[in-house]
């Protein structure tokens, strides 16, 4: 579904992705992992078409997205970091105008994500002020919004910063679903006990990829126990310096 | 091509935006209102009740009917002389007179002529004072033989109020303020929030992320002006001498290129305080200094001439006090109207190619 080829972006000298190669296939989980800076969002915005790469190509279902077709667009569904929600709208007027910008009637919409509004349990929100939410809340409204046009793709950039561990189970099990039922699910993350929720990850630090492949088979290879472990060594190793 | 329908979507948004931003709904109708009382009673260049000391060395009838032809006017009153000071150099640094009036003996038999002196500290009132005197002498008190004598005819506004001056100047004023500031917020609001990001990732294109902007204020615009033109109308008597229907058309026009400049600002700004400042920056000053509101444009120098000719109220204020004072019709005005449109429409190009779909 997504195939990158020596992915690179300059920030004037500064290098914030260098020769990210990935393949990432239908229903699929793939984590990106790493520190903060490490290029995690920028590699994602690059993906969607957000960010214009410096250099490298970007093949989206067949589609090249450097060429910012529509058609490509309605494949892609994004939920960023700040939970791009309106505060001053209801719930539902979000989601109602997320559907109107991706030209879903409503109902249509509706029936799209009527499913996860009941595992959510958000029915008896809707009609509350999306700034009168708690922030759990609003995290799984702003997943649900992005899933309005029902995309085979869905990027999710650190959507459990700030949740409780409670709630970022659910948000997990809500993962799965949607990958289960063959959608592509590309997240960023900084929580390591997440990874394990991956079929792939790629750990990244200071743009580059330093580890790719499936959690278990990783932490094998590096005789690690648990994905902390395993994020430490690879991080060390590459580094050359003890941690 | 634009889509309708995400057109509409985006401008759904907007409106419920304006609906429950208290802080909206004050810039749009409280500042106006606000504006229009400020100019309208502080800023009045009207002068009344000038205080006049008279210095009647004739005494005679030629004399009095003179001076009662100053002083039965709502522009002067005579104050009365005091024996001590006849200096008016005294008179008005002490500020009890803004002018003398010295009629000398004879007068009426074998001169016509008296000495008016003015305090001129107030150059504008100087002249104003200069003007109502001129005139009273002149038709009021039409003095036979005395040469050439000049009549004036003032048309549309014979008594030359600076109500029927500053109110069309304040509808292009606050429109084009009120408009530019609105769509340049709403649009780096987006950026600020972090949901421009979300936009752009949508198949929604510039064009329409632009034009649903737009639409919602195209009608908050006129709703403003009709509020500025009923509320001069009660208050301050301008007259409406031309067609409502003329009016409306031309005030769309002028709206639009209002808000397309608020667009172009957008795309230069990256955060709400910075659109706001240059939003203001780009419309307030040289609205009221460029456009011919304040200032006679054919009295500036040649540089600052050629600079009106885009600044859109330049435009609308011909339009405007056109319909307003001298009933204009579309025949007089669709110079002014074509050039608004061509305004509009270049900023809305200028923007939407300027407007990035990507972050960076």
């Amino acid at each position: 579904m997504i195939h990158t080829e020596h992915l690179i972006k300059d920030f004037g000298a500064f290098r914030a992705v260098d020769d990210i190669n990935l393949d990432i296939g239908k229903g699929e989980i793939f984590g990106f992992l790493g520190a903060n800076g490490a290029g995690k969002t920028t590699a994602i915005r690059m993906i969607i078409g957000l960010v214009l790469p410096t250099s490298g190509q970007i093949i989206v279902d067949g589609l090249d997205i450097s060429k910012g077709s529509e058609k490509v667009k309605h494949k892609i569904g994004y939920m960023s970091q700040k939970f791009s929600l309106y505060p001053d709208l209801k719930a539902i007027e979000n989601l109602e105008f997320y559907a109107g910008i991706y030209q879903i009637p409503f109902r249509q919409a509706l029936k799209n994500i009527q499913p996860i509004i009941e595992q959510f349990g958000l029915q008896d929100i809707l009609k509350n002020r999306t700034e009168d939410l708690p922030m759990g809340y609003k995290q799984r409204l702003s997943l649900v919004a992005a899933l309005v046009h029902d995309p085979p793709l869905v990027f999710l950039d650190e959507p459990t910063s700030g949740v409780d561990p409670q709630a970022r189970r659910e948000f997990w099990q809500v993962i799965n679903d949607l990958a289960y039922a063959g959608k592509s699910v590309i997240v960023s993350t900084h929580f390591m006990d997440e990874a394990e929720y991956c079929h792939r990850v790629i750990i990244m630090q200071d743009g580059r990829e330093v580890a790719l492949g499936n959690p278990a088979e990783l932490k094998a290879a590096h005789s690690s126990a648990t994905m902390q472990e395993l994020f430490l060594k690879v991080l060390g190793e590459d580094n050359a310096k003890p941690e | 091509m634009p889509n309708l329908n995400r057109i509409k979507a985006i401008a759904e948004k907007e409106v419920f935006h304006i609906l429950r931003d208290s802080r909206t709904l004050t810039i749009i109708f409280i500042m106006p209102l606000l504006q229009l009382i400020i100019f309208g009673y502080a800023m009045n260049m009207e002068i009344r009740q000038v205080p006049l000391v008279v210095d009647d060395s004739a005494l005679n009838s030629s004399s009095q009917a003179l001076i009662d032809a100053f002083i039965h006017t709502d522009y002067f009153h005579l104050v009365p002389k005091d024996e001590g000071i006849l200096n008016p150099g005294e008179l008005f640094k002490e500020r009890r007179a803004q002018a003398t009036l010295s009629i000398p003996q004879g007068f009426g038999k074998d001169s016509f002529t008296v000495l008016l002196k003015i305090d001129a500290s107030d150059p504008n009132s100087a002249q104003m004072i200069q003007n109502y005197a001129n005139g009273i002498v002149n038709n009021r008190f039409a003095i036979a033989g005395a040469g050439i004598t000049l009549q004036p005819l003032i048309l549309y506004n014979p008594d030359l109020k600076s109500s029927f001056f500053f109110v069309p100047g304040l509808i292009a004023l606050i429109l084009v303020m009120i408009c530019a500031l609105l769509t340049s917020i709403s649009i780096s609001r987006e950026k600020e929030m972090g949901t421009m990001e979300q936009i752009l990732v949508s198949p929604v294109s510039a064009t329409e992320i632009l034009l649903g902007k737009v639409l919602p204020y195209i009608f908050l615009g006129l709703m403003d002006a009709l509020l500025i033109l009923g509320v001069g109308m009660l208050l301050f008597q301008v007259p409406f001498r031309g067609e409502f229907i003329v009016f409306l058309g031309f005030t769309f026009l002028y709206v639009l290129t209002s808000l397309c400049l608020g667009l172009l600002v957008s795309t230069v700004a990256k955060t709400q305080q910075g659109a706001m400042m240059m939003a203001l920056g780009m419309t307030l000053l040289p609205t009221l200094l460029l456009s011919g509101y304040m200032f006679p444009i054919s009295s500036m120098p040649v540089i600052l001439q050629k600079i009106t000719y885009i600044i859109p109220a330049r435009y609308y204020l011909q339009i405007i006090r056109g319909i307003m004072l001298k009933g204009n019709s579309v025949r007089h005005l669709y110079q002014s109207g074509l050039s608004l449109l061509i305004m509009s429409v270049t900023m809305l190009i200028i923007a939407s190619r300027r407007f990035k779909l990507r972050l960076s």
